[in-house]
């Protein structure tokens, strides 16, 4: 516990000139590793980065937890995809246009939270990743089945191709991922989030404090399947190919490893998990199949010793006041009365 | 001493559970500024009626007028915004985080931005929260909480989980404050710092119901006493009233008269 305090202390210390750091590394990254394969790892890392965002909204902060996510990646990847092959359309309309199916799919998915609730609603999300890959298989007119989706076009700014070659595929990735995590930031440090947390916590006492649980798990699931439906549009692009098999149960269970080993309910966990768990298999490769026996080892001691996540500790840094909030604390008086918040009721 | 206004009217309030009638035509009357108990053997239905005041449970006969306007089977959260808030037997807090979120997830329906807000941090969202949080604080400072606002509310020795639990409730601006069993499983001395509050409160114009089963607690704090036994009422009055009444003596003891009146 000490360890995280001089180390939060140190990061937030020297916040800026981290980040300032990070952005320089993160920028010049395809230069220093100056190989495709590398680069085309760094994309998948930051597409699995952005699909376990979009999973620990809802399962990291609102407590549900989901085994179909790949599901909403499906929804996602197949609309963008078909959009940009059959209807030529630009990647950014048809990744937005992805989005909206997949959170009116949310939608959908989060009905049933009304009435059923923990490991019965993970067997729902469950079966609905299987109905997602069924309607992909066998709607053949416009999924073309099991054959895939073949040839999807790379994204492109004003005529100018984003591929792995150019490395423009990996500064899409950055935006995306930066945008995305600004908007998990923004929402968690809100009372959505609260109220996601809350639920978690405990949804008797959330009703109780007037929280609508049904609406906010709603929302919580739509928040969670438009933003793996970005992560699945990228993937899509990233690949180039997409068939009703890149979306199985194992894309599901990947994306909850890399939630629970980044720790729950954080989102500086999303990173370190998913850079592990995708880099992983890559730099193990010579050990061949036996890699795979290594990863389930992994994973079962993480689960042994650290169960909250690598990087899921409770931050011991105080509750962050805006300067306006910190300046009236100042002022504030212990003896006032208590019924101040009734006053203010307006 | 003059009547004050009634806030409160609970109206021959009945809940059955299948064969079983939990609650059976309970009626009580809480005013403006009063400390009102219910107490009972285990089982009596004191409970229930919690459940039925919040939401929890629906009324099956009866109604429940608060404030003039009829609140029995509303939605949990319609009755939290019409000013009633409750704190639980046994503590339920967010308990994995912070004292000062917790507050400001009791202000949750007082905190008026949209989602949209939030997610561009709009003028409004920074203003709006930045006057919650303030008040938080205030209300933490005013219980003599602040100094934990940071901690995790789990790592709160048991007399604070209390304190912050009733300062949840406080925070969701309700003028009705529904206390089940505060002073379980506390030791002599937190249940007198738990007194000491409870009248803090009601020195500050807070109404508060509340279930107890610690009698030094409950002959300390309240202006009057509902007794139910068996889902029935049984009797009603002042404190001195209650301690003397054979009826509830025999509810509780369930000796003999005589036996009875040593007490």
């Amino acid at each position: 516990m000490n360890f995280v305090h001089t180390m939060e202390t140190f990061v937030e210390g020297k916040k800026k000139i981290l980040l300032i750091l990070l952005a320089v590394f993160l920028i010049a990254l395809p230069y220093m590793l100056n190989s495709q394969y590398l680069v085309t790892v760094a994309v998948k890392i930051g597409s699995y980065t952005l699909l376990a965002l979009g999973l620990n909204v809802l399962t990291g902060y609102t407590g549900l937890v989901s085994l179909g996510h790949a599901g909403f990646v499906a929804i996602g990847a197949y609309t963008s995809s078909l959009c940009a092959v059959k209807l030529g359309m630009n990647f950014f309309a048809s990744m937005i246009l992805g989005m909206v199916v997949a959170g009116l799919a949310g939608v959908l998915l989060g009905l049933p939270t009304m009435r059923v609730t923990g490991t019965y609603l993970s067997i729902i999300t469950l079966g609905f990743g299987e109905i997602i890959k069924m309607i992909a298989m066998n709607w053949s007119s416009v999924t073309n089945g099991t054959l895939g989706v073949k040839n999807i076009p790379r994204p492109s700014i004003f005529g100018y191709d984003l591929t792995i070659a150019n490395n423009g595929l990996y500064y899409l990735m950055l935006v995306l991922v930066l945008i995305t995590t600004l908007f998990c930031i923004a929402v968690v440090k809100s009372k959505t989030g609260r109220a996601f947390q809350a639920i978690r916590a405990d949804e008797l006492a959330s009703t109780m404090m007037g929280i609508n649980i049904t609406s906010y798990k709603i929302l919580s699931f739509v928040i969670s399947a438009c933003i793996c439906a970005l992560g699945g549009a990228l993937y899509a692009s990233l690949i180039g190919y997409i068939d009703p098999n890149t979306f199985n149960f194992d894309v599901s269970t990947l994306i909850l490893s890399i939630v629970i080993l980044g720790g729950m309910g954080t989102i500086r966990g999303m990173f370190v998990g998913a850079a592990i768990l995708i880099a992983f298999p890559e730099v193990s490769r010579f050990l061949m199949e036996y890699r795979f026996v290594l990863y389930g080892v992994i994973l079962v001691l993480m689960m042994r010793f650290r169960p909250q996540g690598i990087m899921g500790w409770k931050s011991t840094m105080p509750y962050r006041l805006s300067k306006n909030v910190k300046e009236q604390v100042e002022k504030m008086d212990k003896n006032a009365p208590l019924n101040l918040l009734n006053e203010t009721k307006g | 001493m003059a009547e004050k206004e009634v806030l409160l009217k609970v109206d021959n309030i009945t809940k059955r559970f299948g064969g079983i009638v939990a609650v059976d035509h309970v009626s009580c009357t809480v005013r403006k500024g009063e400390v009102v108990s219910i107490i009972g053997p285990n089982g009596a239905g004191k409970t229930t009626v919690f459940n039925m005041l919040t939401g929890v449970y629906e009324v099956d006969e009866g109604e429940i007028i608060f404030n003039g306007n009829p609140i029995h089977n509303k939605d949990p959260k319609e009755i939290v915004a019409a000013g009633i808030s409750r704190t639980f037997q046994n503590i339920r807090l967010f308990s994995d985080l912070r004292v000062i979120e917790n507050v400001l997830i009791g202000a949750h329906i007082k905190t008026k931005y949209n989602f949209f807000q939030s997610v561009f941090r709009t003028k409004k969202f920074r203003e709006e929260e930045d006057k919650k949080t303030a008040e938080a604080i205030q209300l933490l400072k005013s219980i003599g909480l602040d100094y934990r606002r940071d901690d995790y509310a789990s790592n709160l020795p048991y007399g604070e989980q209390r304190k912050l639990e009733i300062t949840r409730a406080i925070a969701t601006g309700a003028q009705l404050i529904l206390l089940d069993e505060p002073a379980a499983g506390m030791n002599p001395q937190e249940s007198a710092e738990l007194m000491e509050f409870i009248n803090k409160l009601k020195d500050q114009g807070y109404t508060i119901l509340m279930i107890e089963h610690d009698m030094s607690v409950v002959m300390n704090v309240s202006d009057r006493i509902y007794v139910i036994d068996h889902g029935k009422p049984i009797a009603e009055g002042l404190p001195e009233e209650i301690a003397n009444n054979p009826k509830v003596i025999e509810a509780y003891l369930g000796g003999v008269q005589n036996d009875a009146e040593d007490q």
